[in-house]
């Protein structure tokens, strides 16, 4: 086993070519964060692109930030936050999920792995706000692709090709992102003791609104106790977040109230506690320390629940929704992770898909940890990956076996 | 046609054009394929009207089934075929080729389904952009990207050519708002990617049909998100006197956290053409015109009205007017949106470039399309999306002044490449198509493009999906398969490893 870690672009090509010359797969590493999750990968070698650091060009007022694939995600959003701008996609933090440490991560890794958070209704994931990439193929060749300005329909998106990736197309040397300003502040409203069905319906009349809700979730009694060490208490929290310039988050809260002034209990939460409160539910706080398999499902919000509802009648789990209950996260109680159950459910309440974010090395190899939608899709996939990574060295059966 | 080289006909294919003909009335019965000469000149150009070729046969299937069995048919015999929404292309996009079936989409025009609870919307690809915010207004609902051409472009064309808007800065592109297609492939294979749930379950294919600029399948559906709308909308319109000035207090409005929802500029020529032909207000003495409409509740439009205002006047601004009321907000974009016509009223064509640039570049392309415009000896008005960038030069000229078109053209060209130079893009929303197709060297090299073509060859391998756009050398997916071995040891003693 060697471990490779280049700090130049250059470097990372020639660790490519003598790969593709002497056909031994790499596996390709930022942080080794989100290690744990996908098909284990099994392969000689590693390509660390840790030491491939460094902002490169920063320009707030034209919305751009450039850096190398191995810079530190915590280091662009503290640049960032030091002048009033994010990355609005917010990238979730799965670390401790995975058993692993907070705040690691790296740019490239967010891109690879198309991360996003709570304000994904609204703001989008990576992939919505990738401008550029500077990458090497499996072919061991050097290319660019998008640029590095806001808007740019010169050639094929090969920018948004690399979200989700994780790794198996090129490698990511240089990313330019999109940047935006900062909410200056938010307030989350609260509905409390709601049924997931109420909820559903509840978070589908506020996101109906032009209040522009920027997140909203719901997280049913366990989960809600595992939320801000308790200080939700035991009722079930459906949580609304509005953000934006102080008097106009005042005047939406107070539209939003009276168009929920039916729907149950509210409270406000203000201050650090909302946004503390969204990056749990970001990080899947609820579900953190414990090692029972974990879904992370992608469906019609108005569906999410319906599916829930339907799956406890089969298996026991626990589950909680962002996105409007589009996003799913399932505990599966059993130990096992029931993938064939899963997705037969998702099908059945209107489609969608799941990814196995925690499971054991075992199941993660013997199971689709990513949902192959259909045999042409799959087709086509491989037909992709074989136009960037012809010999498959790069992240073999990482995403499908 | 000045210049442009499209792929040579296929002569067997041309020499078997009644069968063909034949073969797809038995596809699409009825009035679906039009082959009389008088009937196709309707088809001969899209919005690049400098550019016109008959095709082979124009199609326009009505079903799914029908575009698969047209594709499978022309996939099994070698026969190129070049896709087509409302034709509104001003790149070129949907020029037919000689030697191959248009595929008009047209007659898709169905609303398929409104979702409210998930506010989303399926349509048929041929719903015009504007048809889709037309059939949720009741509820108070819109589509967020509004190309200028929105009242006649399809949305299977919007999402071909990823269209943005003036209201892209703050909602998105096209590739931000759909959700999910149905496609057939040229092999006649019929996909779905995405559908009313967020992100992708593998490769983000989506993303990558998106402004494919319809080189790598046909879009038979799109499932579109809604947005509310904006309690309220209001404009200012800001004079300076240089477009350094105007440069600059674009750059304070975003450096200050705001994100407007519209933000436009124009340069003197366009301001006095709009003027004189819409009689908009709009003041004479400034060299930079600037639009900024804020949208959203009245007591955060109001305030942030009050935060442009102070910045403009720190830039120096000379006139700063606040809409009072819709109609005067309808009339400050007025003239912005009568930029066109106007210039065509002053020249009798212009051509409409679409480069994308660093903001802070602006005063220096400015200057290089003034010497420009002297050294090609034509006019140029400029209005410019200015949050986002992405600039419109208008050239002027003559078409009926032998030469003039093709200097139009080479002045249009010397401006993207300036576009290149400082750190931009040679098209912001327009495309490549057949007409920026030639200057993709200028941003992209051999291995860039390449890996491009590459991505072609899983889709469409026999490249015969609008061929001749976009890419300005096709090369065959063999030869692009094979590999080129650096053979040999670790060339590279100093990478550390462990």
């Amino acid at each position: 086993m060697t471990t490779f870690t280049p700090a130049t672009a250059e470097d990372v090509l020639a660790t490519v070519q003598w790969a593709v010359a002497d056909e031994a797969p790499l596996e390709i590493l930022g942080h080794g964060s989100k290690r744990a999750i996908g098909r284990p990968v099994q392969t000689g070698h590693m390509l660390d692109l840790s030491k491939l650091g460094g902002i490169t060009l920063y320009e707030p007022e034209e919305l751009v930030l450039s850096a190398r694939a191995g810079t530190p995600l915590a280091e662009i959003e503290a640049l960032l936050a030091a002048h009033g701008q994010q990355l609005a996609f917010e990238p979730a933090d799965y670390g401790p999920l995975l058993g692993g440490e907070a705040e690691r991560g790296t740019i490239g890794g967010v891109l690879a792995t198309n991360l996003s958070g709570p304000r994904r209704l609204k703001a989008g994931a990576a992939r919505d706000h990738i401008l550029g990439v500077h990458a090497v193929s499996g072919r061991g060749e050097a290319f660019k692709s998008g640029g590095r300005v806001v808007k740019n329909v010169t050639g094929y998106d090969l920018p948004k090709a690399m979200a989700n990736s994780w790794g198996t197309l090129a490698v990511l040397t240089d990313v330019t992102f999109k940047v935006l300003p900062a909410a200056q502040t938010e307030v989350t409203l609260a509905i409390r003791g709601l049924l997931d069905e109420h909820a559903a319906a509840a978070m589908a009349l506020a996101l109906g609104s032009n209040a522009e809700v920027s997140s909203a979730a719901h997280l049913p009694y366990p989960v809600v106790t595992r939320l801000a060490e308790g200080h939700l208490g035991r009722e079930a929290a459906t949580l609304l977040r509005v953000e934006g310039f102080g008097p106009s988050v005042a005047y939406r809260i107070g539209k939003l109230k009276d168009l929920l002034k039916d729907a149950g209990p509210l409270e406000e939460i203000s201050g650090e506690a909302s946004p503390a409160l969204w990056r749990e539910i970001r990080d899947c706080v609820p579900f953190v320390g414990s090692d029972r398999p974990l879904w992370r499902v992608s469906m019609a919000p108005a569906d999410g629940h319906r599916m829930v509802m339907a799956l406890r009648m089969q298996t026991a789990v626990e589950a909680f929704y962002d996105w409007q209950g589009g996003l799913i996260w399932l505990s599966m109680a059993h130990g096992e992770p029931e993938a064939d159950l899963v997705r037969a459910m998702i099908r059945k309440f209107g489609g969608g898909h799941a990814t196995l974010m925690r499971a054991s090395e075992a199941q993660r190899a013997a199971l689709p940890v990513f949902e192959s939608p259909s045999p042409a899709l799959a087709a086509l996939a491989a037909r992709l990956k074989a136009e960037f990574d012809p010999k498959n060295i790069l992240n073999p059966g990482r995403m499908a076996a | 046609m000045s210049g442009l080289v499209l792929p040579k006909p296929d002569a067997a294919t041309l020499s078997r054009r009644a069968e063909i003909v034949a073969d797809m009335r038995i596809i699409v019965p009825g009035e679906g394929v039009v082959d009389a000469v008088s009937e196709m000149r309707a088809f001969e150009s899209d919005g690049l009207t400098a550019y016109r070729q008959l095709p082979l046969v124009v199609v326009l299937p009505e079903t799914v089934a029908q575009v698969a069995k047209i594709l499978k048919y022309c996939n099994e015999r070698t026969i190129r075929v070049v896709p087509r929404g409302s034709g509104t292309s001003l790149s070129g996009g949907a020029l037919p080729l000689e030697d191959a079936v248009l595929l008009v989409m047209s007659r898709f025009n169905r609303i398929l389904e409104i979702d409210y609870p998930n506010r989303v919307v399926v349509a048929q690809p041929g719903v015009t952009n504007l048809g889709i915010t037309t059939a949720v207004e009741q509820e108070g609902f819109y589509y967020a990207p509004d190309p200028s051409s929105q009242i006649a472009c399809s949305i299977g064309g919007n999402v071909a050519e990823n269209s943005g808007g003036v209201h892209c800065l703050k909602y998105g592109l096209t590739a931000n708002n759909v959700l999910g297609i149905e496609m057939v492939l040229m092999n006649g294979e019929i996909l779905r990617l995405g559908g009313k749930h967020l992100d992708a379950e593998g490769y983000d294919l989506l993303g990558v049909m998106t402004g494919s600029e319809g080189l790598l399948g046909v879009v038979t559906e799109v499932t579109v998100r809604i947005l509310k709308k904006p309690e309220t909308a209001r404009a200012l319109l800001i004079g300076f006197p240089s477009s350094e000035q105007g440069g600059q207090c674009v750059a304070d409005i975003i450096g200050a956290g705001i994100v407007p929802g519209g933000m436009e500029m124009m340069d003197g020529p366009a301001i006095r053409a709009a003027e004189d032909f819409v009689h908009a207000g709009y003041p004479l003495d400034c060299e930079a015109l600037l639009i900024v409409e804020l949208d959203g509740p009245a007591v955060e439009v109001d305030h942030l009205i009050g935060e442009v205002e102070a910045i403009a006047l720190q830039n120096g601004s000379t006139t700063c007017r606040i809409s009072q009321s819709e109609d005067e907000r309808l009339a400050f974009w007025a003239g912005r949106k009568a930029a066109f016509p106007a210039v065509g009223r002053i020249s009798p064509d212009y051509y409409c470039m679409d480069g994308t640039i660093p903001r802070k570049e602006l005063p220096k392309v400015l200057a290089g399309m003034k010497a420009l415009s002297e050294k090609y000896g034509l006019g140029v008005a400029n209005v410019f999306h200015a949050g986002d960038g992405n600039l419109h030069p208008l050239i002027l000229y003559d078409a009926n002044k032998p030469g003039e078109l093709d200097k139009a053209e080479q002045f249009g060209a010397d401006i993207l490449r300036l576009c290149v130079r400082v750190g931009g893009v040679l098209t912001g929303e327009h495309g490549v198509g057949v007409e920026k197709r030639d200057l993709m060297p200028e941003m992209f090299n051999e291995t860039d493009l390449d890996q491009q073509m590459r991505v072609k060859c899983a889709f469409d391998p026999n490249h015969l999906l609008n061929p001749g756009k976009v890419f300005p050398q096709l090369r065959r997916c063999a030869e692009l398969g094979r590999m080129h071995i650096h053979a040999g040891k670790l060339p590279f003693p100093d990478i550390p490893r462990f």
